[in-house]
């Protein structure tokens, strides 16, 4: 039994987290808002030049090897900067999903999605595709999972209320592959409990340094009992989030007999996390967090998004109940 | 990162269920705050104790099995399925003990740790009195020297189980012109001292497990002086620190109620049919219990890696203390008019669940000191 990451693991969280200090700041974020895409300039090809775009493929096609365990840290970076990248849909479903099923699908993709060539988008089959436009091939997860060729297929465009996600209803001829749906379901609810987990953890940080610094009455808001136990109450669930994140990614990577219970554990936890999160941030804000010129919205929208897509917390407390048998 | 137990690990869990099997007693022993109940807890201890269970993580030669923190952990989630009685000994064993192992001398360790392991000597902890609750470092019972003695005078509140006990930990002022965290000593007190006297006071389920100290000229030796004269501050801060984490109320405890809770709705809904507003809040505290397991299993790898437990034992103490009363809560909800009686072990929890939030530094204490000592928000 030991939580703790291994010193590579740690050096590439620390790496990437270096990376995205620099150069996904906020107003990176702000201008994949106003994209064609909703992605970045750059960032992505950063990112697969550190290997981590393709880390999860295997070796024989020019991947790391790496499974979700070394994977968890980058998700909780990618949703600390507020990455508008497809780091869960590429990353920790795509790859990982192709090199189980095998077959032509993934001899024609997987060297090129784990160079970072091609980009794999990911969704489930009764939902959205999350920046399906600007990627090449789409799995579609429900009872099975398809494989759509962007080029050909039908994309309707949403909105969504985070502008770096572009939803899409992706039609077209899906390839069946020979993978496990509830797995690939499984990877991508894990990879967005440990998104929500970062983003979670940026708020409740970025509120704190706010409140120490905002006076009212001539002391900072932050030395108010009723300020400090709202921030404290959003610290609990955080705490308790992160290590049934770290857990539900252990399951997946040794293929726990428990997994999917677990990994409802962690996403409902972690979307309850960021709920509040983003609650407590905005109130201990008052009205500059209120405007669309501060930051923090753009943590706030992706912290809605994420909290329910693959499953909000009240699914995955549904799924928790069928496994128990109750 | 490995989250699976060792052979080692799942061999002593084995072991620890086993043994637990044959010997935990078919009936549940009467209330530990009543004198009759309080002695049959003391013989499980003996039981227990005699059979290498009673300590798992203590150095052998004061009876344990040098088992390791992860064992532990194994060995509460065994102990609390298994439907094994509360302890009796935990104040001493989860509170003063850790204290005795980091500032004991070697004459103190011989003295007290197999004693107290054994529950030949029952401890209580006399902290609290009525003017210093959650502001301990107001507290006001002198206790100045005089040659080898130290003389007591004052009066100590809230005392668990202090009306049957034999030893107490208490924390007085040495210095009597000190003031807030200066001049505060530790001192391990005999029950049986002349001067102390213990009043029960029955708590909110009507039995006498509180218990008033009054203090009245009772002289305590300095070979019973825990730490330095003086420093008691610091040596009570070590203790808070296993009352909030790790020691008192390890995951085990709930996580065993919560498998419990879900028996509980499974019986009912099979007589009644499904109810999904009570089932989610069953699923919640199931949820809880195993959020406090994974997060306690990370913070036990972080102690190994080296790093000190400090103002995060807040999160757990918080953490267990409002699941407890959820949890309890949700188990009357779900049993209806039958929740109100008084012969339920749901009630009996719930009243005592109640108290969590409350003891070792309330929940509102705890918050302060993660927004504070953990979030780094301005004191003032
Ligand atoms: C079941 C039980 C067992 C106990 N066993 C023992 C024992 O064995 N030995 C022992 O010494 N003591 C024991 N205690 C006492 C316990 O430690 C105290 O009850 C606790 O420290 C709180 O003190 P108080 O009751 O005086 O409440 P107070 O300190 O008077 O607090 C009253 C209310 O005010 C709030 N409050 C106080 N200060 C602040 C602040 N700065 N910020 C925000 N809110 C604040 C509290 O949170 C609480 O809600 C026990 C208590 C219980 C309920």
């Amino acid at each position: 039994m030991d939580f703790s990451f291994g010193d590579d693991q740690v050096m590439l969280r620390n790496a990437v987290r270096a990376l995205l200090a620099h150069e996904c700041p906020p107003e990176v974020v702000r201008a994949a808002w106003e994209s064609d895409t909703g992605r970045t300039d750059g960032l992505w090809a950063a990112l697969a030049e550190m290997g981590v775009v393709g880390m999860t493929a295997p070796t024989s096609v020019g991947g790391l090897g790496m499974d979700e365990t070394d994977l968890v840290l980058l998700l909780e970076e990618a949703g600390r900067a507020a990455l508008p990248e497809p780091l869960l849909e590429h990353t920790a479903v795509g790859i990982p999903t192709l090199a189980e099923a095998g077959g032509p699908v993934a001899d024609a993709w997987l060297e090129r999605a784990a160079a970072g060539e091609a980009t794999l988008g990911a969704g489930p089959a009764d939902g959205y595709a999350v920046g399906a436009a600007a990627c090449d091939l789409v799995l579609l997860i429900g009872d099975q999972v398809g494989a759509v060729p962007v080029d050909g297929a039908t994309l309707v465009e949403h909105r969504s209320i985070d502008g770096s996600r572009r939803l899409f209803e992706v039609g077209g001829d899906a390839v069946v592959l020979d993978a496990d749906p509830a797995l690939a379901f499984d990877r991508a609810a894990a990879a967005a409990a440990a998104q929500c987990a970062g983003v979670a953890q940026h708020l409740l940080e970025a509120t704190v340094e706010y409140a120490a610094q905002r006076f009212q009455f001539g002391k900072p808001v932050g030395s108010y009992q009723a300020v400090k136990h709202h921030l404290a109450d959003a610290a609990l669930k955080i705490e308790f989030a992160r290590p049934a994140a770290h857990h539900a990614a252990w399951c997946i990577a040794v293929g726990d007999s428990d997994r999917s219970r677990d990994v409802s554990l962690a996403k409902a936890l972690a979307s309850e996390a960021v709920d509040l999160a983003a609650r407590t941030a905005l109130q201990c804000h008052g009205a500059i967090g209120y405007t669309y010129e501060h930051d923090l919205h753009l943590w706030m929208k992706r912290g809605w998004a994420l909290s329910a897509a693959w499953g909000d917390a009240a699914w995955h407390r549904n799924r928790i109940a069928a496994a128990l048998g109750i | 990162m490995d989250l699976s137990f060792t052979a080692a690990e799942e061999a002593f869990r084995e072991e620890a269920r086993t043994w637990l099997a044959e010997n935990v007693p078919a009936e549940p022993l009467a209330s530990m705050d009543t004198p009759d109940g309080f002695e049959e807890h003391r013989a499980w201890e003996h039981v227990l104790f005699d059979a290498g269970w009673g300590v798992v993580s203590w150095p052998r030669r004061y009876g344990g099995r040098e088992a390791s923190l992860v064992e532990w952990l194994i060995f509460e989630e065994e102990y609390w399925a298994s439907g094994a009685p509360g302890r009796v000994s935990s104040n001493g064993v989860s509170l003063l003990a850790p204290t005795i192992f980091d500032f004991g001398t070697p004459e103190q360790k011989d003295r007290f740790l197999v004693p107290m392991a054994r529950g030949d000597e029952i401890w209580a902890q006399g902290w609290s009195e009525p003017d210093a609750g959650s502001d301990l470092a107001g507290i006001n019972t002198k206790a100045p020297r005089d040659g080898e003695h130290f003389v007591i005078d004052g009066q100590k509140t809230w005392c668990s189980r202090g009306a049957f006990a034999d030893w107490f930990f208490c924390l007085v002022r040495t210095d009597p012109h000190s003031e807030r965290h200066a001049g505060l000593s530790y001192l391990l007190v005999p029950g049986d001292t002349e001067g102390l006297e213990a009043r029960a006071i029955g708590r909110l389920d009507g039995e006498p497990g509180f218990a008033e100290l009054f203090f009245d000229g009772a002289r305590v030796h300095e070979r019973y002086l825990l730490g330095g004269e003086g420093e008691g501050w610091a040596v009570a801060m070590a203790t808070t620190g296993s009352e909030r984490g790790l020691n008192l109320r390890a995951p085990g405890r709930f996580v065993a109620a919560a498998d419990r809770l879900v028996g509980l709705y499974r019986e009912l809904a099979d007589s009644r049919g499904p109810d999904l507003d009570r089932r989610d809040q069953v699923v919640g505290a199931w949820m809880g219990a195993q959020a406090y397991r994974w997060q306690t299993y990370a913070t036990e790898s972080r102690l190994r890696g080296g790093a000190p437990i400090g103002s995060e034992a807040s999160f757990m103490k918080v953490l267990w203390s409002e699941l407890d009363v959820e949890l309890h809560a949700t188990a009357l909800r779900l049993l209806g008019r039958d929740g109100e009686r008084a012969d339920s072990s749901w009630m009996d929890g719930y009243v005592f669940a109640l108290s969590g939030p409350i003891y070792a530094g309330t929940n509102e204490i705890q918050r302060n000191i993660i927004s504070e000592r953990v979030l780094g928000l301005p004191r003032r």
